[in-house]
């Protein structure tokens, strides 16, 4: 049992979850993971973490989309400079068309790149102290640190009403 | 008074059905996976043989030319391009129910927008395929994109069919990640419960996901921001495919007033066909608890929203050509109600605009069997609607000599049957892949467990 490096709580209750994840906090636990079926405003209120960066993402992706989008159909009219119902080769009103599909486009993308890069995924090994329950019905909070600091989490976790606390 | 021996029972809980906890919701929806029975496959035949069959008729088409269609000078766009219409509305409205609803905080949109969201996805996958299927030299499909050439020539990006060009692979490309990025934590939790080929197959499609408190953070962030993309973009790919019509200047096509009209009918036909696919679909699996009267009775009242608004554009459209006192505009709308069309117009306004107004009353939104019959009549009046615009407007132009008249011939239907075929299929082997309803939405519209008895 020497070998532990981290212990799992696992929680039948999100009340009983924010409670592990306050007290964990209150002794100065930085290096602890939450596992839940779906996304809860107490869970993300308990864990007060920072605006994603995700959002620069989204406005990089769509001003990159924007600026492609007005170049591509500017550049292409002049390198094929056809007269056609005697507008002007660069007419703006309908570049506008093509200049909003690729903000949308390239915006969209690369919010999802955001999203896959800050979240680290795809990541197709094992997760420590995941648990198939965590998908389903059961909330998970994963304390990691050295032989101590795991007691004290054992109790932190089995004092909040954890169903089942196990070693990883 | 005689005393009572025992105390009186609780009275019955106000809804007969406690709702689902978390567990019923992973059990049932799951359960939707379960190997098929053989319902499943007969309807499965019956549409590879549709698709067969419009394979054929396409094969035919490529063989013999666009003669064996029932065009006739000037009439160029028929069926064809009737059912792409078609099918790009089809595929609004699960972009509104998941995105636009999601911005608005709408409830009722968690049961049923994975299904509209499919069906979104399948329907531009088909509607796509008509901008190719009505060419004459379909192998030449790729010369609408514009790509680097040694003849040194570009797309004519002053071309509404360009902008139509990135309007639909824009939103193709959109609203299928937004349905994959929707997928991920409901295929983690099909992974966690399956084996086998299975679980590494799940494992590839979630991305290895676990629902930790990071992947949650950041996937509610993007997921906010695709829905904030996807907003605009709905609006705006109906918009660019009304323009197609607009910009021209055939008369009953050009007018300002096609964009918005575009819009409100393409989401009246896609809840139509959310309604159409959610009954059988909800029958097929016991989903009753998940998807219930009030989810049908919220997509009903779009209905009638937009349908009314649907109606109002008719209206404006016959009061301008008779306002604007110009010859043609009245002679085009005269002859679209009262000419050679006058059915393909009268099927329109009666599936449209009046068959919709039952809706007002309280019992027919709640009666499901009454619904999929109108969501019917709704799918049925919007592919006309679409036939009005495009056929009456071309056979009825300018001069007399042109006028013409144009009804859809055996490879075409059989090309509009396989397209339905098509999207079925899809979703078919959709439904039997991944879950139709939102697992970890419905678990969070849902009370959470708690164990406050539990605590210390």
């Amino acid at each position: 049992m020497s070998a532990a490096t981290g212990v799992v709580g696992v929680f039948g209750g999100v009340d009983a979850a924010v409670a592990a994840i306050e007290s964990l906090k209150a002794r100065g636990y930085a290096n602890y993971r939450v596992y839940s079926p779906t996304p809860r405003p107490e869970l993300a209120e308990a864990l007060a973490r920072k605006e994603s960066p995700v959002r620069l993402f989204t406005l990089f992706g769509a001003l990159t989309g924007t600026a492609f989008g007005f170049f591509y159909a500017i550049a292409t009219s002049l390198d094929w400079p056809l007269v056609t119902g005697g507008k002007p080769i660069v007419s703006w009103p309908p570049f506008v068309v093509i200049g909003f599909e690729t903000t949308i486009l390239i915006g969209a993308l690369a919010t999802v790149a955001g999203m896959f890069l800050f979240a680290g995924l795809p990541k197709l090994g094992r997760a420590p102290g995941y648990d198939p329950r965590f998908s389903d019905d059961k909330f998970g909070v994963v304390a990691f640190g050295g032989p101590a600091q795991l007691a004290e989490a054992r109790e932190i976790f089995a004092a909040s009403g954890a169903e089942e606390v196990k070693d990883v | 008074m005689a005393t009572l021996a025992t105390p009186i029972p609780p009275a019955a809980p106000l809804h007969a059905e406690a709702p689902p906890s978390y567990a019923d919701t992973t059990r049932d929806i799951i359960a939707t996976l379960r190997p098929p029975g053989r319902k499943y496959y007969v309807g499965m035949a019956f549409v590879l043989v549709g698709l067969a069959f419009g394979a054929f008729c396409w094969g035919y088409q490529l063989r013999y030319g666009l003669g064996v269609t029932g065009y006739q000078p000037p009439i160029f766009w028929g069926t064809y391009i009737t059912t792409f219409v078609f099918w790009v509305g089809i595929a609004h409205s699960g972009t509104l129910i998941s995105a636009i609803l999601y911005l608005f905080r709408s409830g009722w949109r968690t049961a049923v927008y994975r299904t509209a969201e499919a069906m979104t996805v399948f329907a531009v996958m088909t509607a796509g395929l008509f901008p190719i299927l009505h060419l004459g030299r379909a192998w030449y499909a790729y010369w609408v994109f514009p790509y680097p050439n040694f003849r040194g020539v570009w797309s004519n990006f002053r071309s509404p069919l360009v902008w139509d060009v990135f309007a639909i692979s824009t939103y193709l490309t959109v609203s299928a990640t937004f349905l994959l990025m929707g997928l991920i934590p409901d295929v983690a939790a099909v992974r966690d419960r399956s084996l086998g080929w299975r679980q590494r197959l799940y494992s590839m499609v979630s991305f290895g996901w676990k629902g930790s408190d990071r992947e949650w953070h950041h996937f509610g962030r993007m997921y906010l921001y695709l829905a904030g993309f996807a907003t605009p973009l709905v609006l705006s790919v109906h918009s660019v495919v009304s323009w197609d019509f607009a910009m021209a200047i055939v008369p009953g096509w050009h007018a300002t007033i096609f964009a918005p009209y575009f819009v409100a009918g393409a989401i009246f036909s896609g809840c139509g066909m959310v309604i159409t696919i959610l009954v059988p679909l909800r029958k097929a699996f016991h989903l009753e608890r998940y998807v219930q009267v009030r989810h049908f009775e919220s997509l009903a009242k779009v209905i009638l929203l937009t349908a009314s608004i649907v109606a109002y554009a008719y209206a404006t459209e016959y009061f301008i050509a008779w306002y604007s006192g110009n010859p043609f505009e009245r002679s085009s709308f005269y002859n679209r109600a009262f000419g050679q069309y006058w059915w393909a117009t009268w099927i329109m306004l009666t599936c449209n605009a009046f068959i919709p107004q039952l809706l007002w009353f309280k019992k027919i939104r709640t009666s499901i069997p009454t619904l999929f019959v109108i969501s019917i009549f709704i799918n049925i009046g919007m592919w006309f609607e679409r036939f009005v615009i495009i056929v009456t407007g071309l056979s009825h132009e300018y001069e007399p000599w042109q006028w013409s008249y144009y009804v859809p011939r055996w490879p075409e239907l059989g090309i509009l049957v396989g397209s339905f075929c098509w999207f079925s299929m899809w979703f078919l082997l959709f439904i039997k892949f991944f879950p139709a309803v939102a697992i970890s939405e419905i678990k969070e519209s849902l009370p959470p467990p708690v164990q406050a008895g539990g605590r210390r």
